[in-house]
């Protein structure tokens, strides 16, 4: 990073959003030919996602588990407790699957891609590449991207399973709620476009998280103390861009 | 090798995994009649009504309060203009007597309906495809509210008060 004091902090913001919108449009372009090398693509939707399965299913779990309890609470209020499959299904669905999945993805696998990638750049490995006429974009980064992107939705819809079956734990088993209403009253009222409404968000939260994991590592001072940073700003910044996407995306959706 | 091979399985299960549970979400969820696992043991009894109201298939059939078994199927009799609703009774409640009396009723104040069934004196039972014959529909509040304002504006009539005139305005739609 080269520190010109006179430039100001929102210059320095904007320098860094087109740096990350221009390092996109090439690993865009790298995509297709990166795709003709499947065995690297696996590998790394191995990496980000069947590595991250055990976190996401467990968090899905528990997330469900508390979902259940605070909308049976509340509801119970209003007298209408047999909402609760409803109340889950939007609630997971909607919001809390591809947030949740996409802030546990920045932390477990982003901050991975990134001191992966940063490591290489400090151990002078994506020089040697280039030295080798090897782009280190197309073999290196593009595929960690894609297999983030591929992961993504699937951990969420994953992580949705699971909490709804930890909702129908506690509304159904613990809370008393009957099971055919739990089930009928949420076919009853949620729709495909809900499903869909998720599927997209945690797409667009698996771009974002994964651009912003790789591009930090890519572009990560060498040295260890440039790879620690580029993790915490890996995390920070995925977590922050996620959330407001989240606003934006449910905007549009409504 | 041997790592390639237990990569593969462990991103093949995943990705199996995430596909079964997109199938999950987009089959179960919205009412698409695909249903998964076997069917539940029980008998089959039909009911015919004459407003069912938002009854939806799986709400529960209850006795004096307790589920007994659930709604298995809606669907219309286009002779008689009537609902025809299949129930699934749990076998071991096989004495329900034959002139029993089912009722849609309603859970709490914004909930969903739920058939309730209250005993006959006869010394036969329901068994699987019989019918239960005396049945009441569900009462629809908004029916029962003009139901209302009908009979108080017609009683009231003349009374020239601001909430009168409205409840007549309603009346005459």
């Amino acid at each position: 990073m080269n520190q010109r004091g006179g430039d100001g902090f929102i210059l320095e913001g904007v320098r860094r959003l087109g740096a990350v919108t221009i390092f996109l449009v090439r690993l865009l372009l790298e995509c297709v030919p990166a795709l003709g090398r499947p065995r690297l693509l696996v590998h790394q939707i191995y990496n980000a996602g069947a590595r991250s399965l055990i976190i996401i299913m467990l968090s899905g779990l528990f997330v469900g588990m508390v979902l259940g309890l605070q909308a049976f609470n509340l509801l119970q209020r209003f007298g209408s407790e047999e909402a609760l499959g409803t109340a889950a299904a939007l609630g997971l669905l909607k919001e809390l699957s591809p947030v949740i999945t996409a802030l546990l993805f920045a932390g477990r696998a982003g901050t991975a891609l990134t001191s992966e990638i940063g490591l290489m750049r400090a151990t002078d490995q994506l020089t040697a590449m280039e030295v080798m006429a090897v782009d280190p974009l197309r073999h290196v980064a593009a595929p960690r991207f894609l297999g983030g992107v591929v992961a993504m939705p699937l951990l969420a819809v994953i992580f949705s399973v699971i909490g709804l079956y930890g909702a129908q734990l506690v509304g159904v088993q613990l809370m008393g709620v009957d099971k055919g209403v739990f089930w009928s009253q949420m076919q009853g009222s949620v729709g495909l476009h809900d499903v869909t409404e998720g599927v997209v968000k945690s797409l667009v939260f698996g771009v974002a998280c994964s651009l912003i994991a790789v591009h930090e590592g890519y572009h990560a001072e060498p040295t260890a103390e440039g790879v620690g940073l580029a993790t915490t700003r890996t995390v920070v910044a995925s977590s922050v861009i996620t959330l407001l996407l989240d606003y934006v995306l449910t905007a549009a959706f409504l | 090798m041997r790592a390639n091979r237990t990569l593969e399985i462990g991103t093949g299960l995943f990705v199996l995994l995430g596909f079964a549970a997109l199938l999950f979400l987009t089959t179960q969820l919205p009412a698409s009649g695909v249903k998964f696992g076997a069917p539940r043991a029980g008998y089959h009894v039909s009911a015919e009504f004459d407003n069912i109201g938002d009854l939806k298939v799986g709400a529960p059939v209850t006795m004096a309060g307790v589920r007994v078994g659930e709604v298995e199927g809606i669907r219309f009799d286009s002779k008689d203009y009537k609902a025809v609703v299949g129930l699934r009774v749990d076998p071991q409640y096989n004495q329900i007597p034959e002139d029993s009396y089912a009722s849609i009723q309603t859970q709490g104040l914004l909930g969903g309906k739920y058939i309730g069934i209250s005993p006959g004196g006869l010394d036969s039972y329901l068994k699987d495809g019989s019918r239960i014959e005396q049945t009441q529909s569900a009462i629809v509040l908004e029916s029962l509210i003009n139901k209302f304002f009908a009979n108080y504006s017609s009683k009231g009539g003349g009374e020239g008060q601001g909430a009168d005139n409205h409840s007549r305005a309603e009346s005459r739609k």
